[in-house]
């Protein structure tokens, strides 16, 4: 595909190599550790009497790792990529770029002490404590420029549509990490919110929900607009979609936290709004499913042959199941019956195992064999039986957590008819999701394993030499 | 909550502005990318820009995607008039998700009070030999009481035990019925209230597990004098008071623990223990019921 007749600038692959290697390694500790919570869930003794193992300790780690360790590192890795390949042009910045990636390690390794030893501000998603938070705030800002600085001196004429959704990831996730950490310190280790009450509810999903539409969707989304197109050698199918979508997912976005708080102290017309916009960005969130879809028309073939296309398009059908799901689940009468059920935690993992997971191990195996000259990795039948272990771990947690999480509503608002009293009582609810529980740790399990596999397979395809035959491995 | 409490006046114009803008503006870009006749480039074409070897298509939004994109909007507009929405305006229909809740309250209450009322002529005594009603009480049990004192009953450790007939409170009905209401807070100060050494806690501990027929480490006779503190509430000769829910100590049932460990515990750190009132939660018939059931287990 297209003869350009400019020189290939020197990329600076190094920073993007870093990352790409950690995505993995953290991929599996941040799933390792949601393996021993979903067991510790099914098997109690195994927090064996140790405060620091305990799962009210662990479950943020894992949340922690899988997003800002493994999905932060994938998106690094592959938005500092696409952003000099798309521009034509080398990093802004490159010392800055290398603060960028240390400083995010240390992050991860200070969230890794702190959590387990119970250092938490108590927001789900932002539990990290203040002094990280500002090393967040400081890496996050440095990202930006290094990212921003290689746009602005892009040698090519347009900003391609990809880093259109890094951008909006980046800059937005500056704003709501910084407006949802707010904070008095009254100690190196403890500080305590400056909003207080409904507000503080309202400002922690606003976070929250954003944090799942700008770090969870926007960002691969950008990583999507790259690697499905660039991987299946096809014209992205429709520029004017890709400009509707944007716009709309972006602002719409916005609104739909209050939906976390539906029958809550939040006043009404908070939720209202909530609800209607979460209904409203059902068509943005599509968008780019279709876009990614249909790239893919006229090759369909590559479905069947490529693995590595494979994980991309199922991603992009996860991520479409999950968008239709979440809307659903913000219907207030829906919500009454799926709120603080099971349900609810299969809705994310069907977003984070199928859709960022998959898109994420898709587009480093794209990615690997192009960093280090390869044409392709060094194991590809690997590659596939790793996408039959991500999609069967990733069914096995949606639907289990589906039977549980609905039985556990229709359980806790049965009445006995001639009483009004609650027909089961909440211990019979759990017992009822027991089974669904040790199913969901074996899904988990099935999912880490594939880990393992890609863990081998980027290894040997970065450690075996370039042999005559595939020098040319740039991509085409 | 109402809006004024959690925003100022100026803010719903404000915010009755930006979605506005939001909605409108995805209509006007729906309306911005339509197929215009002087587009220059055909349907299908490339754009003519190209990234790293990326070529974009000019393909029309699909047909189906738009006329979700128009419901959803139209949705929008017809739920924020019917419900509060618009700022803090209220919602035509007048719903409010408080007189939601109330009317729920009220049809249950409709539907089911008659139930209660029936029983509640029913003095407990009575009532406990109903199997009926005792399985009414029992769901009761399962979803109010459970949690502290186990779904069967039986207590746990702090949480006392209420199918073995010993009493904090008295078991009568009327005592039951009372502790249910207005519920019960027990306190034992550390040491009795006494300021104790190590040896004096290891001392009181040996006189109180005399009084179960058993021997501790500590000399039991030094603590007797001072037992008399500690019999203000738990009588002179140890066999307690229920109407200051001081416990028996000769009866060999412990609320805590009757290891010399555990009663060392107590002595050193006290206990405090805290049945919630469910004057408000359940009201007066219901729990008749449940008194009736917690009745019919030591019968």
């Amino acid at each position: 595909m297209g003869n350009n007749p400019v020189a290939t600038p020197q990329y600076e692959y190094g920073v993007v190599k870093q990352f790409t290697v950690m995505t993995v390694i953290w991929g599996i500790v941040g799933m390792a550790v949601g393996v021993l919570i979903a067991s510790q869930l099914a098997w109690p003794a195994l927090n064996f009497d140790l405060p620091w193992l305990t799962y009210s300790r662990l479950r943020p780690l894992h949340t922690n790792a899988v997003i800002f360790a493994f999905g932060g590192c994938a998106l690094m890795a592959t938005s500092l990529y696409v952003v000099q390949r798309t521009c034509q042009t080398t990093l802004f910045a490159p010392g800055l770029a290398k603060f960028v990636f240390w400083g995010w390690q240390l992050v991860i390794l200070a969230a890794a002490i702190t959590l387990p030893l119970g250092f938490t501000s108590s927001k789900e998603y932002a539990e990290l404590e203040w002094p990280i938070d500002i090393l967040i705030a400081v890496v996050w800002v440095a990202y930006a420029v290094v990212f921003f600085g290689t746009i602005a001196k892009r040698t090519t004429s347009h900003i391609y549509v990809a880093n259109w959704f890094y951008g909006a990831f980046i800059v937005t996730v500056a704003l709501l990490h910084i407006v949802n950490s707010l904070a008095m310190p009254v100690s190196l280790f403890k500080s305590y919110s400056v909003y207080s009450g409904a507000i503080d509810a309202m400002v922690q999903w606003w976070y929250g929900h954003n944090a799942v539409g700008f770090f969870l969707t926007a960002g691969f989304l950008g990583m999507m607009y790259y690697f499905v197109p660039k991987q299946a050698g096809r014209p992205v199918y429709s520029y004017r979609l890709s400009i509707v979508h944007f716009w709309a997912l972006i602002s719409i976005y916005m609104w739909a936290g209050p939906h976390h708080l539906h029958y809550s102290a939040l006043p009404d017309w908070a939720q209202s709004l909530g609800m209607v916009f979460s209904l409203v960005l059902l068509a943005p969130s599509w968008g780019g499913m279709i876009n990614g879809i249909m790239t893919l028309s006229g090759a369909w073939e590559k479905l069947r042959d490529d693995p590595v296309i494979r994980f991309l398009i199922v991603a992009l059908s996860f991520y479409g199941m999950s968008t239709f799901e979440g809307p659903m689940m913000s219907i207030k009468t829906v919500n009454a019956l799926s709120h603080n059920t099971d349900w609810t935690v299969g809705h994310v993992h069907s977003g984070a195992l199928g859709w960022v997971a998959m898109i994420s191990i898709g587009s480093i195996y794209a990615l690997v064999p192009w960093l280090y000259g390869k044409k392709q990795m060094h194991n590809v039948g690997l590659v596939n039986t790793h996408f039959w272990l991500a999609t069967i771990g990733t069914v096995l947690y949606i639907a289990s957590m589906w039977v549980a999480g609905i039985s556990q509503g229709l359980m806790w608002r049965a009445v006995n008819p001639e009483d009004g009293s609650l027909t089961y009582t909440f211990i019979e609810s759990i017992k009822a999701t027991y089974p669904y529980y040790i199913v969901r740790a074996a899904g988990g399990l099935v999912f880490l394993s594939g880990m393992f596999l890609m863990a081998y397979n980027v290894f040997k395809t970065m450690t075996t030499p370039v042999t005559s035959t595939n020098t040319a491995a740039q991509p085409a | 909550m109402t809006g004024t409490d959690f925003t100022q006046g100026w803010v719903n114009g404000w915010i009755i502005a930006i979605v506005l803008i939001n909605l409108l503006g995805c209509l006007w870009l729906l309306w911005w990318t339509r197929k215009r006749p002087e587009d220059h480039i055909a349907e299908g074409e490339s754009m003519g820009h190209s990234f790293d070897g990326i070529e974009e298509l000019n393909n029309p939004l699909p047909h189906w995607w738009l006329n979700l994109f128009y419901f959803t909007i139209a949705f929008a507009f017809i739920y924020l008039t019917l419900y509060p929405g618009w700022g803090d305006a209220k919602g035509m229909l007048g719903w409010t998700s408080h007189n939601q809740w109330e009317m729920e309250v009220e049809k249950a209450n409709n539907r089911f009070d008659r139930v209660f009322k029936d029983y509640a002529a029913i003095p407990v005594e009575e009532l406990a030999k109903d199997p009926q009603a005792v399985k009414i009480g029992q769901r009761l049990f399962g979803n109010n009481c459970a949690l502290c004192h186990g779904s069967d009953a039986r207590g746990n450790l702090g949480y006392p035990n209420l199918v073995d007939n010993d009493w904090l409170y008295g078991g009568s009905a009327d005592q039951i019925v009372a502790s249910i209401t207005h519920g019960r807070n027990a306190m034992m100060p550390p040491g009795g209230g006494l300021p104790m050494t190590e040896q004096d806690v290891l001392d009181m501990t040996a006189y109180v597990l005399t009084l179960s027929g058993r021997k501790g480490s500590g000399n039991a006779d030094a603590a007797k004098a001072k037992f008399a503190v500690c019999s203000a509430c738990h009588g002179a000769d140890g066999t307690g008071n229920p109407a200051l829910g001081g416990p028996n100590l000769t009866d060999n049932i412990w609320l805590y623990g009757g290891t010399e460990k555990a009663i060392i515990e107590t002595l050193t750190l006290g206990r405090q223990g805290k049945m919630p009132a469910f004057k408000d939660t359940l009201g007066e018939e219901k729990i008749h019921v449940l008194a009736a059931y917690v009745y019919s287990l030591s019968m």
